[in-house]
């Protein structure tokens, strides 16, 4: 016995609000990112992850109250990401209660951010997300933009650089598989989870909780994260645990 | 309920990170008592009881302590009131580490130390990542009335790269494996530290917290 796989369900939060609807059936407001958080973990979630999505800069300091009242009520580490440009924003959103912070195109576009943020706030906080896609058999470019901008950087090499820049972990989507519901892409997440001794969460794919499994025990990944399987209760956290114990994974039930 | 209350419960901000989330889960717990955060000795020094956390590195954590004149107020809170340290809050206890080639408060003695890579393997040969991140077992070593109504072998969160190694084994209350077998929680009279994180290990967690709360040691 060890330490557990990690189940991370996420949300897609703008403007305060969860913009993937849920089928949560007793939820008063299933808007709500706190509501929605608490619910994960009642069932287990061992972490909860925010990604904010907001488009317009005014609107960018709501997440900063989702996160209080979220550590308020919710005593699980929290992750959030999305717009985070600078080592302000990063204190900004500890300071509100996260407990990490994943940076995804600021990091490609100025990679001393990582350092600078992990020499300040401990390398514990930083999380770099990596959103790859396959360029080849066996090879992946990293993306940044939410996927709309290629960066020509090879993801193994980038995934590397960032564990040495000071990353305590890795967030690693894959943007051919993201939404698609057909897995993980686990060649990907097992090249990047094998090159770098930090943590790797996989993410991108996932429908059944077969893909839950595959990713830890195919993909080597340290923890996985979904989005749509639990927020649409086609399976709570609970049963997605349960699972993956029946086929030998460690999980905290 | 007794009415009797001789201060209140502090939590000793001493610049290094979010306190948040430990004043929030004290605060879930603590049945109305008053929980602070403060940075001020003489607030320290009025606390019934005290909690040191910490997160980052352990060189940033003492010198901080050192620039902000808290290391008297924190030892002797550590020598006469329930004392809890949680993270570098517990390392900081030991006389010194190897983050960084430093000096702790030497109130335990015995060094911190990093994950020995050579043993960062798990029973089916695959590597163990470094810091330990996640939910992992603690074996309850010794009674103590903060382990009242956990189970032994009970998960909590810990993220860290180094962990205590006091020198007398009559200061560990927990242990955890993570390739080695690794002192996860420690105690003695007044004072109880945990490498993990209460304040994010879920319901565990906060009946840590709430035997600590009342604990008369």
């Amino acid at each position: 016995m060890g330490l557990a796989k990690r189940i991370i369900p996420c949300l897609d939060v703008t403007a305060g609000r969860v913009v993937k609807g849920t089928n949560f059936v007793d939820l008063r407001d299933a808007g709500d990112p706190v509501e929605i958080a608490r619910r994960y973990d009642e069932q287990g979630a061992d972490e909860v992850a925010f990604l904010d999505i907001t488009a317009s800069s005014d609107q960018r300091d709501i997440i900063l109250h989702i996160v209080e009242a979220c550590a308020a009520q919710v005593f699980i580490p929290l992750t959030v990401g999305g717009g985070v440009r600078s080592v302000a924003d990063v204190r900004r959103l500890l300071n509100a209660g996260a407990d990490k912070v994943s940076i995804n195109t600021a990091a490609v576009e100025n990679p001393d951010l990582i350092a600078e943020a992990s020499a300040k706030v401990g390398n514990q906080c930083i999380v770099v997300a990596i959103d790859a896609k396959q360029s080849s058999p066996g090879a992946w470019q990293v993306f940044t933009h939410g996927g709309r901008r290629n960066t020509g950087l090879d993801a193994l090499i980038w995934a590397r650089r960032v564990q040495q820049l000071g990353a305590g972990e890795i967030l690693l989507t894959s943007m051919d598989r993201d939404g698609t519901r057909n897995g993980f892409d686990l060649a990907l997440t097992r090249a990047v989870s094998d090159a770098v001794d930090i943590p790797v969460i996989a993410s991108g794919g996932v429908g059944t909780l077969q893909h839950l499994a595959d990713g830890v025990s195919v993909g080597n990944a340290d923890a996985v994260l979904a989005a749509s399987i639990f927020h649409f209760a086609d399976y709570t956290v609970r049963q997605a645990k349960e699972f993956m114990r029946e086929r030998g994974i460690e999980v905290r039930l | 309920m007794s009415t009797v209350s001789s201060g209140p419960i502090v939590v000793v901000d001493y610049g290094m990170g979010n306190l948040r989330s430990v004043w929030q889960a004290l605060v879930s717990v603590a049945d109305g008592r008053q929980v602070l955060v403060s940075h001020d000795p003489s607030v320290v020094r009025s606390a019934e009881r005290v909690v040191v956390p910490g997160q980052g590195a352990m060189p940033d954590c003492m010198r901080e302590l050192e620039t902000r004149d808290l290391r008297t107020a924190v030892l002797e809170a550590a020598r006469n009131k329930p004392f809890l340290g949680i993270c570098i809050g517990q390392q900081m206890l030991l006389e010194h580490s190897e983050e960084g080639d430093v000096a702790g408060l030497g109130l335990i003695a015995g060094g911190v130390r990093r994950f020995p890579d050579e043993h960062m393997v798990d029973s089916a040969g695959r590597r163990l990542k470094v810091p330990h991140m996640g939910w992992n077992q603690v074996w309850q070593r010794s009674r103590q009335a903060l382990w009242q109504g956990i189970a032994d072998g009970e998960r909590f969160y810990f993220v860290h790269s180094y962990y205590v190694d006091p020198l007398d084994a009559g200061w560990v209350a927990g242990t955890t494996d993570y390739g080695i077998d690794f002192t996860s929680a420690v105690a003695r009279d007044n004072i109880f530290a945990t490498q993990f994180h209460p304040e994010k290990s879920a319901r565990p967690g906060l009946a840590m917290l709430a035997n600590f709360v009342c604990w008369k040691p």
